[in-house]
């Protein structure tokens, strides 16, 4: 019998990543956790090989420790079987904040972008050679349109969005599949007790709409879907007449 | 932790409470938030909101919401002991461990309850009669007191044990559950359904039926007359087979039902067909475990039948020896009072119990869910009063309206609990509404 798949998992500690985590291994895949809070990774690790009977492991991660992506991608080369990558990683500092502190806006584009560029890019060849795989990338409605309230974090997600379409370009020539997910709001510690929210989706619903969508090889995704008739309304807004909303 | 003000209830939804709520994701974030908390009304710990009043609540206060702390920790396949966070759920340890034939050794009637606040109540089920209460099954505890302590205690550490099973958070913030078990031999039960004519058809029925498994029985609370206390006995019993269970198809309650959509009519109508849908000679079904246990669960949202204004429910167990008075007097004051909803639940308690403020004691349970109108409060007040009588208690799961008063005289073994907690939290940083309306935090 062929090896099981393995989804790496980039920012294993947030909730989209463990309802994630647990319906891939309820899939039979194999789990990297991949994140800087080790003792509560340890913990999700535990949760999915107690209750699904894969693999879990954990493995040091830090989107802003740029260095240490390399040797993490080094040490997957030799594994057996389908090697997936899910990045969810990714932080929404205050947009207030941003304005008053430029280095938070700094901090922001360097895990969003930089960071998952730097780990997508050292992971690509690897993906290339082994000709298989998925790899699903988290950007956001926010990244759609850049709003007043939300726009340096938009910002990093644009930009995180072009860079996954030229993956998929890349990549789509050696049978590995990239797929871009937007979520809408979800109910996790990000969105927690911030003001303004609503149509707000689980994060186990969230993960259930992404491995189904990358099974189809779905290129760009909105989850919950009506974000999608949301969003283009919003983009189909003037410009002339945006600049003056405060949504 | 990231705090926001949030309007909380319990699954009744009254009381409401304004409190500032922090939802925490990771284990060590939950416990310094915890043990950090300084607010004036003190923190309180919050599960999935599946407890009926304001045992949870905390106005004016801090509250953690534990339900993302939800891993299974660990699980040992030869004894069946299981470790979990205090988030898990129920519905998480049938999808888990039904299918390798375990089960939770005794669970309330939704899935949906978290263990931890399962362990703080010391829930009773089906089985208690026969196997006692949820407390009995626990094997360990790790237990964080306000000051950021952390102990493990088990059923030897007996006063603390005892102090915080059933002990209503008030003892600490429960961070780790060990519990056993049960073995089952396959995915579903047979069930025995039979109608009950009157009240003394029902309590002899439910004695021929104490040697069950399982035993639950549905009453009529608009009966009355010579039909007061009709109802339907269910008895069950595990059978062999495969584990699986049907997919599960949930509907939710869309919205709040206007507050005159359930009355004395459409209420006697509903338990009407619900009594006839059980043929007169009774029958026999074999029903997966998930829907024997969780019949609701399937309703999603189910309390909005109740309407914006809430409702309470009211459950007490009165001893054998006074119980068939008792309750008959309970139901004829329900029935007179027209304010009873839809069915009621009426069964056997055994002796099996794990706390101080534990609920259980040898009798007959009866519990009722009452749309919050005017008068509801005296109505309560004398159901109260005719369970003191008898000797029997309410139950802390689903009160919103005891006094502090009774609540002494129904738990005897308060003063145990008081010392207790007055040990490893004498400066009250953990509270809630319902500590401050019972008075739990007084000297004994």
């Amino acid at each position: 019998m062929s090896a099981p798949p393995t989804w790496l998992i980039l920012g294993a500690s947030s909730a989209i990543a463990r309802a994630f985590a647990r319906q891939a291994a309820a899939g039979g895949a194999n789990i990297l956790l991949a994140g800087r809070d080790d003792d509560d990774l340890q913990r999700t690790a535990a949760d999915i090989s107690t209750s699904y009977n894969v693999a879990a492991r954990v493995e040091k991660f830090d989107a802003v420790d740029f260095a240490g992506h390399a040797t993490l991608a080094a040490s997957l080369a030799d594994l057996d079987g389908v090697l997936n990558v899910a990045l969810l990683f990714g932080i929404m500092p205050d947009q207030a904040a941003m304005d008053a502190d430029p280095s938070l806006a700094l901090a922001c584009l360097d895990a969003n972008v930089v960071g998952a560029i730097s780990i997508l890019h050292r992971l690509a060849p690897l993906l290339e050679a082994r000709r298989a795989g998925t790899v699903i990338g988290f950007g956001s409605v926010a990244g759609d349109r850049g709003r007043l309230k939300n726009y340096i974090y938009g910002a990093s997600k644009a930009a995180l969005h072009t860079y996954l379409a030229g993956l998929r370009n890349r990549l789509g020539r050696s049978g590995v599949h990239v797929m871009t997910v937007k979520p809408g709001f979800v109910d996790t510690a990000m969105t927690f007790g911030l003001p303004g929210m609503f149509l707000v989706a689980q994060p186990s619903d969230v993960a259930r709409a992404c491995l189904a969508a990358a099974a189809q090889k779905r290129d760009i995704i909105y989850v919950p879907w009506f974000w999608w008739g949301i969003m283009t309304i919003i983009c189909a807004i003037p410009e002339r007449l945006f600049k003056r909303l405060k949504i | 932790m990231r705090k926001a003000e949030r309007e909380l209830a319990g699954w009744g939804r009254f009381p409401r409470a304004r409190c500032d709520a922090a939802r925490p994701e990771r284990f060590a974030e939950a416990v310094a938030g915890f043990s950090a908390s300084s607010a004036a009304n003190g923190i309180c710990l919050y599960g999935a909101g599946r407890s009926y009043g304001d045992c949870a609540l905390n106005g004016g206060g801090t509250t953690l919401i534990t339900s993302r702390l939800d891993r299974i920790l660990a699980f040992d396949a030869a004894t069946g002991i299981v470790q979990v966070e205090p988030g898990v759920d129920y519905r998480r340890l049938l999808e888990i461990f039904l299918p390798r034939g375990w089960l939770a050794p005794v669970t309330p009637g939704t899935g949906f309850a978290t263990i931890g606040g399962a362990v703080a109540l010391d829930v009773h089920g089906k089985n208690h009669e026969r196997d006692g209460s949820l407390g009995q099954q626990v094997t360990e505890l790790d237990l964080v007191s306000p000051d950021g302590s952390a102990r493990t205690i088990t059923p030897l550490d007996s006063d603390l044990f005892r102090a915080t099973i059933g002990g209503v958070g008030l003892t600490g913030f429960i961070t780790r559950i060990a519990l056993r078990l049960a073995r089952v031999p396959g995915g579903q039960v047979r069930v025995r359904t039979q109608r009950c004519a009157d009240l003394d058809a029902f309590i002899a029925a439910l004695q021929d039926a104490a040697g069950a498994a399982y035993t639950v029985g549905w009453i009529d609370g608009a009966a009355r007359g010579s039909a007061l206390g009709r109802g339907i006995l269910e008895t069950a019993e595990p059978i062999a087979g495969d584990f699986t269970q049907p997919p599960e198809r949930a509907r939710r309650v869309p919205v709040e039902f206007p507050a005159m959509a359930l009355n004395r009519y459409s209420i006697a109508a509903f338990n009407e067909a619900y009594f006839r849908r059980v043929p007169a000679a009774g029958r026999t079904r074999d029903t997966p475990w998930r829907s024997f246990l969780y019949p609701l669960d399937a309703l999603h949202d189910w309390n909005r039948i109740y309407g914006k204004r809430g409702f309470v429910q009211f459950q007490c167990v009165v001893p054998f020896e006074a119980g068939p008075r008792a309750v008959r007097e309970l139901l004829e004051v329900i029935s007179a009072s027209h304010k009873a909803s839809f069915l009621a639940v009426l069964k056997r308690m055994g002796a099996g119990r794990a706390g101080f403020l534990s609920f259980p004691m040898p009798g007959l349970t009866l519990a009722l869910d009452f749309p919050r109108r005017p008068g509801i409060e005296e109505l309560y007040a004398r159901l109260c009063a005719i369970t003191l009588n008898a000797g029997g208690r309410v139950y802390l799961a689903k009160d919103a309206l005891l006094d502090a008063a009774s609540f002494r005289l129904m738990y005897p073994e308060f003063s145990q609990f008081a010392e207790v907690r007055r040990s490893v939290d004498p400066d009250c940083r953990i509270s809630h509404d319902m500590a401050r309306r019972l008075r739990l935090q007084d000297a004994a």
